[in-house]
């Protein structure tokens, strides 16, 4: 047993586990500090959603010891799940009942009610508190998610598990949601959340890449990206296709990825081999134009955290 | 069941607002049940179709039965025989043919059910004591049918038979060699073998079966498939709360249908158990309990909707199947009398119809009894146990 420490909110020791020959977990290490928003950050089947159930105690690790509260997931799963919020992925509240009804249901199965805690939830609840008696299931998405989040929340919890909370909810009240994590993070919630989308990363605290059950890198998303180690162009030419076929193919690009309309090509900043050389600026162009493109933009940008995944998962 | 309770009283110590998690979960399971647009009507409707409709429409005892006769001797005798079969009521004259093939032929035009042929010299045998003989074929495409019909002929060609010897021989000491056995038939428990008196209490076993047993495995299922189980799962309420809070709904429910069942039998078919109705509610609330062990099972493995209703319908067909619930379990090869021992609507079958039909006290269904609580035991340690590997 780890010593109890009251400044470590999550801790996961080795955690893996298996379905059946898939290894969706392997050897997962990581500590989250209490009061922090800490994101997951990776692909569809890349294990959130498994780490999660870990850790909010419906599935058993294969090996390793994680705790939430400095309580097991194994041995003292009671205690966590008094003091958990967890929003699943897909929406799981009653749609036949009322919204009123459902935040009832869910503070009396937490032995609470909803007048206890209700300034944690009242900015978010107010919102949809005039569709109180409506049924969940009629309610439109956005407003879904915040009656889930309400829910989750009624108790009180001290570490609120969200698993991709902003998958399939349009760009507004993504950011309207992230603004209420924001608020919670200053009550003193713990937040873990997962999302497949890479600018919701600058978000969180700190993150961590995920991909094939393994973690790639955590850390804060501004030194994450500081660890970039290539250059970056962003490419633009009348055949994108064949662009990302052309430049794929040259020797110096390190990697070269399509992103939204746009083509992001990195090469090292310092090659180590002899025959790798350095892009610049005029070196892409004179590829592109003898490939016979033409309307080429090129232009230098920043590293964003999807770039940084793409080189992490590209190692 | 047990079990549930153990869970229940280690946590109460802990937290003592665990029994009004039930209360509240409770609560919850009801409003969803009355909201449900479909499920409160079926629950009632069903019993009312299958105790109103079906024991009507089903019955062993067959009228109107086809026949066509093959009268090769046109006698006094031979039309006798052919007005006292029609004058039966069971049996419609279809047709008079010339000969045994256009009979057939209407037979299979699926015009008539059976043939009598009555031979030439018929009436000239009998007189002559020769002694007479008479064919009946019967159609046995639907065995039952056939079977019964050809047993109303034959019983009416023997009446005939009887008929003609007393007139044939009026001396009393040759009368009584005649008749050394006389057989009285008398049916027990069930004196005009009113095929619904039997039926009845038996139909009151499937509706229970689906209803605790079935529907709350189906309810659970859904829950799951919905991910509402995972978020009360996360919650402090134990699963065998959540489990109890989706099966006593359904155990209420059971009761009061049982009793409306008790209600129908009476006010429709003059059913009265000749039993006393405790003895019935006690081997309902067993059995409830064995069915609804089978139910947690079931939703222990079925992880969707889809799969719990198929493995429902399977079940349900097999243990209607060899339940004894139309065909008797007496009559089935060895085999199947096992396979049968091992379906508890079979007892719970056994057991309504002892008590409506016989007046059986628990003291004479001991076999039943503890086979029933047998099947409580296994099933709720099975669902345990099963519950316990997915976990």
């Amino acid at each position: 047993m780890n010593k109890p420490n009251k400044d470590i909110a999550i801790h996961c020791d080795s955690v893996s586990k298996n379905y059946k020959k898939v290894e969706a977990l392997k050897n997962i290490c990581f500590d989250v500090k209490r009061g922090e928003i800490f994101g997951l950050i990776g692909p569809d089947g890349a294990g959130k959603t498994t780490l999660f159930r870990i850790l909010t105690t419906l599935i058993l690790p294969d090996r390793g010891m994680a705790s939430v509260d400095s309580f097991d997931v194994v041995k003292d799963y009671k205690e966590i799940r008094k003091c958990v919020g967890y929003m699943p992925g897909r929406f799981s509240l009653y749609q036949d009942l009322t919204v009123e009804e459902n935040l009832n249901f869910f503070a009396t199965v937490f032995g609470t009610t909803v007048v206890e805690n209700y300034e944690l939830i009242k900015d978010i609840y107010q919102q949809i508190e005039p569709f109180k008696t409506r049924r969940a299931g009629k309610l439109s998405g956005g407003m879904k998610q915040k009656l889930a989040l309400s829910c989750a929340l009624i108790h009180k919890p001290s570490v609120l598990f969200l698993d991709e909370p902003t998958t399939g909810v349009d760009p507004v009240s993504r950011k309207e949601f992230w603004g209420m994590l924001q608020k919670l993070k200053t009550k003193g919630i713990t937040i873990l959340v997962s999302t497949p989308y890479m600018d919701e990363a600058v978000l969180c605290d700190r993150i961590a890449l995920i991909q094939n059950g393994q973690f790639l890198k955590i850390d804060t998303p501004k030194s994450i990206v500081t660890q970039y180690q290539n250059k970056l162009w962003a490419v633009e030419s009348d055949k994108m296709h064949k662009l990302l076929i052309d430049l794929r193919g040259n020797e110096m690009t390190r990697n070269c990825f399509a992103f939204g309309d746009k083509i992001h090509i990195s090469s090292p900043l310092n090659p180590t081999k002899g025959d790798l050389k350095t892009f610049d600026k005029n070196k892409i162009e004179e590829i592109i134009l003898n490939n016979g493109h033409k309307n080429v933009i090129i232009s230098e940008i920043e590293p964003s955290i999807e770039d940084c995944f793409m080189q992490l998962s590209q190692k | 069941m047990k079990k549930i309770e153990n869970i229940d009283n280690s946590d109460s110590h802990l937290r003592v607002r665990d029994h009004s998690g039930l209360k509240y979960l409770l609560r919850k399971e009801f409003k969803q049940l009355i909201r449900n647009k479909f499920l409160p009507k079926l629950i009632f409707i069903f019993p009312f179709m299958v105790l109103m409709v079906f024991p009507w429409a089903a019955s062993y005892e067959i009228k109107n039965l086809n026949i066509s006769v093959v009268d090769n001797d046109h006698s006094t005798y031979s039309k006798q025989l052919t007005q006292k079969i029609i004058s039966s009521n069971y049996f419609r004259l279809t047709n008079v043919s010339p000969n045994y093939g256009k009979a057939l032929k209407s037979i299979e035009e699926n015009k008539s059910d059976l043939i009598l042929e009555i031979p030439t010299n018929f009436e000239k045998d009998i007189v002559n004591r020769q002694g007479a003989k008479v064919l009946i074929s019967s159609n046995a495409v639907n065995g039952m049918k056939g079977g019964i019909g050809m047993t109303y002929l034959v019983s009416i060609v023997n009446d005939f038979n009887v008929g003609l010897m007393q007139k044939l021989l009026p001396i009393a000491g040759i009368n009584n060699t005649l008749s050394t056995i006389q057989i009285d038939t008398q049916y027990r428990f069930n004196p005009h073998l009113n095929y619904r008196v039997f039926m009845v209490p038996a139909l009151m076993v499937m509706i229970l079966t689906l209803l605790c047993g079935f529907l709350p495995a189906v309810s659970i299922v859904f829950e799951k498939e919905l991910g509402t189980m995972e978020q009360i799962n996360v919650s402090p309420v134990p699963k065998s709360i959540f489990i109890l809070a989706k099966l006593i709904p359904f155990w209420v429910i059971g009761f009061i249908v049982i009793t409306i069942g008790f209600l129908i039998a009476w006010s429709i078919y003059g059913l009265v158990p000749a039993g006393h109705f405790s003895t019935i509610y006690l081997f309902t609330a067993i059995y409830i309990l064995a069915v609804s062990g089978l139910g947690i099972v079931i939703s222990n493995y079925a992880a969707t909707l889809q799969q719990a209703m198929f493995i429902v319908f399977f079940f349900m067909l097999v243990y209607i199947m060899m339940s004894g619930l139309y065909t008797p379990i007496d009559s089935m090869p060895e085999w199947a009398k096992w396979i049968a021992a091992f379906n508890p609507l079979k007892h719970f079958m056994e057991v309504m119809r002892s008590v409506y039909l016989k007046g059986s006290n628990p003291m004479q269904m001991t076999k039943q009894l503890f086979a029933l609580i047998g099947f409580a035991v296994f099933f709720n340690s099975w669902a345990v146990l099963s519950y316990r590997k997915n976990q």
